[in-house]
């Protein structure tokens, strides 16, 4: 009898421990003054996988920057006019290799083997897009990047539509019903069949608010009693929602960036955080100017089923890593991307009107009403 | 002769079914339900079910309590399209959620957070009629109230998360979700809101007498246990004599730490120290967001937060020196 009860613990105890999921060892690392409990976590056995799958991409030989320009030999060269004709052709021989490098789509896959200048394949005008978008990153946000940059393979690591994207939530379809609506949260899959935030109840598409929209994501108030602090809870909530989504997206626990007593402090946080900073203004940035409109252009199979474009956020770069590839650098090979002078001006992709209107579509209306403060005139 | 063990009785007293003390002048409490015996219950406690007296307050509690339970059941069912498969497999995630924050305290549409309102009306319905009730069976047996004040200490809690803080804060939104995993995202969010509620002295008692209370729970349910032999349990009789149970048990704590409660006053520990958690917790959550905004920075201004020096480099907010906007 007492052996029974003994078996039966022991194996209750192996079953809540086998559903944590995560078998030891976890390695613990140091990342501030003892005792504040600033430390990182990791477990090198899942770290190994997240290694594997993070490798940099082919690099192809520097190529001769002296040769005649790419736009006096090709027709239609718009953003990469700068370049050489033997970089320029490192650049497309590269793009196919980290994009489209299966042989039934190749040079194909963007081009009209008939006429390479001609503009028709959708896949053209977004890699015309994209092509502005890396030498963007690379110039302009710099406090995100640093000089490590991006290339193409950063995001797409060898498929034509990157592994982390993102498309704006429709809800379980429930959204106006009389009951059961389920104000963004509290769901194990999402309206569209993936896992929620860190598998917890937050609302499930922090990236609508705060990479699309720009919904107020700092709650704390700066002062011990209340003057005029207003931040729900439901808003803590999304920007809670927000800050799993870097953590899983980084492999990374919150005091890599904040020390915990303190969120909001930057006296007392790692200066990852800036740069963390700026990598949402970047997300939000890319998927509001190139992302969005870009919407005319994908067909419909490549849109979400809002009919809203595939959009980034930190995972579409990071893909579980701290930074993308451990911190190794493709772009640092390839000043082609560099990109530091404005190129020729927009060719007109979508009407500016689209651009709008996708937002507006995209920021549902709960979630703005569930990311605003309280009213301001509430009793207290 | 009988004995008692530790986790299960062994041995079971049968008996004549006990039908109570008198409870009002009219004489003895007459009840139509016949009282049954249990041998499980009896391998826990004692083996006799019933009679039981449910009364008005308890009617209108279960049926308050049912309402409660059937609204965020059955949005919780609804809300994964009325699939009971789905049902059970995401339970731990479904929610009925208080209304958005621009309702403030105005009725929101029965879809927009009035179940919530609806069902958290029946649950404190439900909860006061059962404390009603257990202030009337207590002084039905003539005995103290100290059952029903220690549950009105847990009440006030819950009052003060569903009710009285959120009409201190002007709104509804403010109220906790009723949901397995959703009330403790909420709980995370609250401190994260607040400036991290570990900060709040009022949390920090709560939580030693939350401790404490498992502390002396195990102490006196331990030190009654190991008396059993010598019928400890049995206290009353035990409290004049020299050399029984109870004096053991009293030489025991005198031995280990130069001081014993009694037997009556380690209940009252207990009640305290019960009563006091969630009293004390119930402050602390009233005064976060009402009276204090941010309870690092509190804790800070009052020298409760050390200081520590920085390892690293800390930069500037970058909200204040991009142009970039928040």
């Amino acid at each position: 009898m007492k052996m029974h009860i003994r078996l039966m613990a022991a194996l209750i105890a192996f079953g809540v421990l086998a559903g944590c999921g995560e078998r030891p060892p976890i390695e613990t690392e140091q990342l501030g003054y003892r005792g504040t409990g600033m430390e990182q976590n990791r477990n090198p056995r899942l770290l190994q996988k997240v290694v594997a799958a993070n490798q940099i991409g082919n690099i192809q030989p520097p190529a001769d920057s002296s040769g005649p320009l790419a736009k006096d030999i090709y027709q239609n060269v718009q953003v990469l006019s700068d370049l050489s004709i033997g970089e320029f052709t490192r650049v497309m021989l590269s793009m196919t290799e980290w994009v489209a490098p299966a042989e039934e789509k190749n040079c194909t896959y963007c081009h009209n083997a008939e006429n390479y200048a001609d503009e028709g394949k959708y896949t053209y005008q977004v890699a015309r897009s994209m092509l502005k978008m890396t030498r963007e990153i690379n110039s302009e946000w710099k406090e995100h990047v640093k000089d490590t940059g991006v290339t193409c393979h950063t995001c797409h690591r060898g498929g034509p539509v990157p592994s982390y994207v993102w498309f704006t939530d429709p809800g379980a379809g429930r959204e106006n019903a009389f009951v059961g609506t389920r104000a963004g949260q509290n769901s194990a899959v999402t309206g569209l069949g993936i896992t929620t935030i860190g598998h917890s109840s937050l609302p499930y598409d922090p990236y609508s608010a705060y990479l699309l929209g720009d919904s107020p994501i700092r709650v704390q108030g700066d002062t011990a009693l209340p003057t005029g602090n207003r931040s729900s809870i439901k808003q803590a909530e999304w920007t809670y929602s927000l800050m799993v989504h870097m953590s899983n997206s980084l492999g990374v626990n919150c005091t890599y960036c904040h020390n915990t007593r303190a969120w909001s402090d930057w006296e007392q946080s790692r200066p990852q955080r800036t740069v963390a900073w700026y990598g949402i203004r970047m997300a939000r940035s890319l998927n509001n100017s190139y992302m969005v409109p870009l919407t005319e252009v994908f067909p419909a199979h490549r849109k979400g089923p809002l009919g809203d474009v595939a959009k980034v956020n930190c995972e579409t770069c990071h893909q579980g890593a701290y930074k993308p590839y451990f911190g190794q650098s493709m772009a640092k090979a390839y000043p082609e991307l560099q990109g530091t002078k404005p190129v020729v001006t927009e060719p007109a992709m979508a009407p500016a009107e689209s651009t709008d209107g996708a937002t507006a579509a995209s920021t549902k209306p709960v979630v703005a009403a569930l990311t605003q403060p309280l009213s301001s005139g509430g009793g207290r | 002769m009988p004995e008692y063990q530790n986790i299960f009785t062994r041995v079971q007293v049968a008996a004549p079914h006990y039908p109570g003390v008198p409870h009002n002048p009219r004489g003895v409490w007459v009840r139509g339900v016949k009282a049954s015996a249990n041998y499980w219950l009896g391998k826990i406690g004692d083996a006799q079910v019933g009679p039981f007296y449910l009364g008005s307050t308890g009617v209108a509690s279960i049926l308050c309590f049912i309402i409660a339970f059937e609204i965020v059941g059955l949005n919780m069912l609804a809300s994964v399209n009325w699939n009971p498969l789905q049902f059970i497999r995401q339970l731990f995630w479904l929610a009925l959620e208080p209304p958005a924050p621009q309702y403030g305290l105005r009725l929101p549409p029965l879809s927009q957070g009035g179940w919530h309102l609806m069902a958290g009306f029946f649950l404190t319905m439900s909860v006061l009629l059962w404390w009603v009730r257990t202030y009337n069976l207590a002084r039905k047996l003539k005995l103290g109230t100290h059952t029903a004040w220690a549950f009105a200490s847990a009440i006030f809690l819950f009052l003060v998360l569903g009710f009285i803080r959120p009409v201190l804060m002007g709104s509804w939104s403010e109220a906790v979700p009723y949901g397995i995993f959703a009330h403790l995202d909420w709980t995370a969010a609250f401190s994260l809101r607040y400036g991290n509620l570990l900060y709040n002295p009022f949390h920090a008692l709560s939580i030693v007498f939350l401790y404490g209370s498992v502390l002396l729970f195990a102490m006196h349910a331990g030190t009654i246990m190991a008396v059993s032999r010598y019928g400890g349990e049995r206290e009353v009789e035990q409290v004049l004599d020299r050399g029984t149970a109870s004096e053991r048990a009293a030489l025991f704590w005198r031995w280990t730490m130069g001081f014993n409660a009694t037997m009556e006053s380690v209940h009252r520990w207990a009640w305290w120290f019960a009563v006091l958690c969630t009293l004390t917790g119930g402050i602390g959550i009233l005064l976060t967001g009402t009276v204090v905004d941010d309870w690092y920075l509190w804790a800070v201004k009052h020298g409760v937060a050390p200081s520590y020096p920085t390892t690293f480099e800390p930069m500037p907010d970058p909200a204040l020196t991009s142009g970039v906007a928040q």
